[in-house]
């Protein structure tokens, strides 16, 4: 972590030698989950800012410096760290967080001081609900959940389906409520509604009771580590439905853990995906750009999202023709039309990214994006 | 249904079971709660997975290993954390206990990182199989046989061996014990030796059933048969198999019975052992020790 810290710091150093005489350096910051739960999306989040950074390190003709803070995937940290990017390192913009717990501490940091922040993979209404200054590169659970409702429903046919949510995550709570809302609106049924606890590891109980209902499709948006188990007992339980997620459960553990029980499992996500089979030009230019500056790992949703929030930052210093904050932050809200690998990007009036949902199944232990759900 | 609920309670409750046994027998010897236990249970089910990963022992091999491996571990976090404070309060031993579980879970985030990993499953134990409307996996069934076997194997180490007398001994009254000229040293130590293997081989089943092991694993499983060993009377190792098995029942029979309680089951299992304690304070086996002064 230090090292990474002084590497930034090193090459802060050598942007700003090389052009300080030209023009003063625009300074933003960043505060993702490098360590802890979260640190799997963070990091990648991370390389995604520093790929757009190497791409496009300059703006209005001066360089744009990045400082990056750990956020330890701690709200109390995730404050802490905004404090310190605008206090001690003086930034006029901030990209952050994966975690909408994580954004909403941070957030309130970044409104008392007037500062524009994006988030990146923070999906709950309330991190920019009633915010001046907080935008987000991603959409919103309703959204994502109404994506999911209408896949199930119009795409699948699927009429019976039953939740299955860890009441003790507001980001799963939220995402099961809005899928249930919108599947009932569509004329779906909802068989069977079951719960669990965070720290659970037997599902049984709950899984032979949705069995006996007899659903086409069982909706659970849980994290992945509690998603691969569930599909597990599922099967062993003789369950026939289709199980569905959300963007959390975007991760290649998952069919490392559930093995032959992730066949057929559907998610929602943002619309990116390496192997996608229809790439926009853009998102083609983003994933040859991350190959070539990440050869051992492919890019994901997070890696696009990160690399999305800094395109936002540039395009509105451009449109706003100044580094100072309110001016960018007028310029952010104005966001319309803007390229990017994840589509054509617009900012509504509550500060959320408009996309396309994507969806995922896994076939023969691969992931596959079937394609997007387009809302009416 | 009500059979599938019936197997589904059965394994669970014959895990819960299976690690308060370890707790029961520590306890019931040393009067010490070995919070670590939990994480020994974890420890077991890793030393499997890298027994099978890193050093290509097949899956039986590697079962044995790890639970020789974690019963040595058992003994020397004895010889360390718990040996030294044999004559201190109690209080400070049950302190040394809630540092090494703390100690081993760090460790372990530290050396086998947080993420969650797969677990190894036998084709054998995972084949479906129909019995009436109900599904069954072998494990199902292997798990409770699996428990009951080692309880028995259990009471006649205790009741029919000489160490088993040693260690009863030792239950009562550790100095006379020790004038009768019993290394109680050595007996302690064989009870965590045994108690440890106890929590490796219901960490490997828990594994087995749950397939996916993380640093945390051992916490929530350790906390309820904790409970579960309590309700049956700790000390007692008939009661902590019991205790387990009615924890088990209760999870799951809540969620059977009570579909819309389901995100709230701990709370209603917990409600019912606290109602049965109210009645019988030292839990359905244990006895009521009187201080002698």
């Amino acid at each position: 972590m230090k090292a990474l810290r002084m590497m930034c710091g090193l090459f802060a150093f050598i942007a700003f030698a090389g052009t300080a005489l030209a023009a003063e350096p625009i300074k933003l910051g960043v505060y993702l989950p490098l360590t802890g739960d979260n640190a799997f999306g963070g990091q990648l989040e991370l390389e995604g800012v520093q790929l757009a950074h190497q791409q496009f390190p300059e703006v209005l003709g001066r360089p744009v410096t990045i400082s990056v803070v750990d956020n330890k995937s701690d709200k109390v940290e995730a404050a802490n760290a905004v404090s310190r990017l605008i206090e001690n390192d003086k930034v006029v913009g901030i990209i952050g967080t994966y975690g909408s717990s994580l954004a909403m501490a941070g957030g309130e940091v970044a409104e008392r001081a007037g500062i524009p922040m994006i988030g990146t993979s923070c999906t709950n209404p309330l991190v920019t609900q009633g915010k001046k200054y907080s935008f987000r590169a991603c959409f919103i659970d309703p959204y994502q959940g109404a994506g999911a409702a209408a896949f199930a429903f119009k795409n699948r046919g699927y009429r019976k389906a039953a939740l299955l949510t860890d009441i003790s995550n507001d980001y799963a709570v939220g995402l099961s409520n809005f899928f249930r809302r919108s599947f009932l609106n569509l004329g779906g049924e909802i068989v069977s509604i079951m719960n669990y606890q965070a720290g659970d590891q037997d599902y049984t109980a709950q899984l032979t009771e949705i069995i006996s209902k007899n659903p086409d499709v069982v909706f659970m948006p849980a994290y992945f580590a509690q998603g691969s188990i569930i599909m597990k007992q599922a099967r062993e339980l003789g369950g026939k439905f289709v199980l569905m997620g959300g963007d959390a459960m975007d991760n290649p553990d998952t069919v490392k853990i559930a093995g032959k029980a992730a066949e057929g499992f559907l998610q929602t996500t943002f619309p990116y995906s390496v192997n996608m089979p229809k790439m926009s030009p853009e998102a083609k230019a983003f994933t040859d750009a991350w190959k070539a500056a990440y050869p051992q790992k492919d890019p994901n949703v997070n890696a696009a999202l990160g690399y999305n929030s800094y395109l936002m930052f540039i395009d509105a210093f451009k449109r706003a023709g100044t580094d100072d904050p309110e001016a960018v932050t007028s310029a952010l809200a104005a966001t319309k039309n803007l390229s990017t690998p994840l589509g054509v990007l617009t900012l509504n009036e509550t500060h959320d990214a408009e996309m396309p949902v994507g969806i995922i199944e896994i076939r023969d232990g691969k992931s596959v994006y079937l394609g997007e759900v387009v809302l009416d | 249904m009500f059979l599938q609920q019936f197997f589904n309670a059965l394994t669970l409750g014959s895990l819960y079971g299976l690690i308060a046994i370890g707790y029961t027998m520590v306890y019931g010897i040393l009067r010490l709660i070995n919070f670590a236990h939990g994480d020994m249970l974890m420890l077991g089910a890793y030393f499997v997975f890298f027994g099978s990963a890193i050093f290509r022992l097949p899956w039986g091999a590697a079962v044995a290993a790890a639970i020789v491996a974690v019963s040595f571990l058992g003994v020397l976090v004895d010889r360390v954390a718990y040996r030294p404070l044999r004559a201190a309060p109690r209080i400070s031993a049950l302190i040394s206990a809630i540092a090494v579980s703390f100690f081993i879970e760090s460790l372990a985030v530290v050396l086998f990182t947080g993420l969650p990993r797969p677990v190894y499953q036998p084709d054998w134990l995972i084949t479906p199989f129909e019995v009436g409307s109900s599904r069954l996996i072998p494990l199902t069934l292997a798990v409770p046989a699996v428990s009951l076997a080692l309880v028995l194997a259990l009471l006649w180490v205790v009741y029919r061996t000489k160490p088993g007398l040693a260690m009863r001994g030792i239950s009562r009254d550790i100095e006379t014990t020790r004038l009768l000229g019993v290394r109680v040293d050595r007996i302690i130590a064989m009870t965590f030796g045994i108690g440890t293997a106890l929590a490796a081989a219901s960490g490997i089943m828990w594994a087995l059933r749950y397939p996916q092991i993380q640093p945390y694993m051992g916490v929530f499983p350790g906390m309820k048969a904790f409970i579960a060993a309590v309700f049956g009377g700790i000390g007692s190792i008939p009661g902590a198999m019991l205790g387990g098995l009615c924890l088990g029942f209760i999870e799951i029979m809540v969620i059977a019975f009570f579909p819309l309680l389901s995100g709230y089951r701990d709370a209603f299992a917990f409600i019912l052992l606290v109602a049965v304690l109210l009645v019988r304070p030292a839990g359905l086996f244990g006895q009521v020790q009187e201080d002698k002064i």
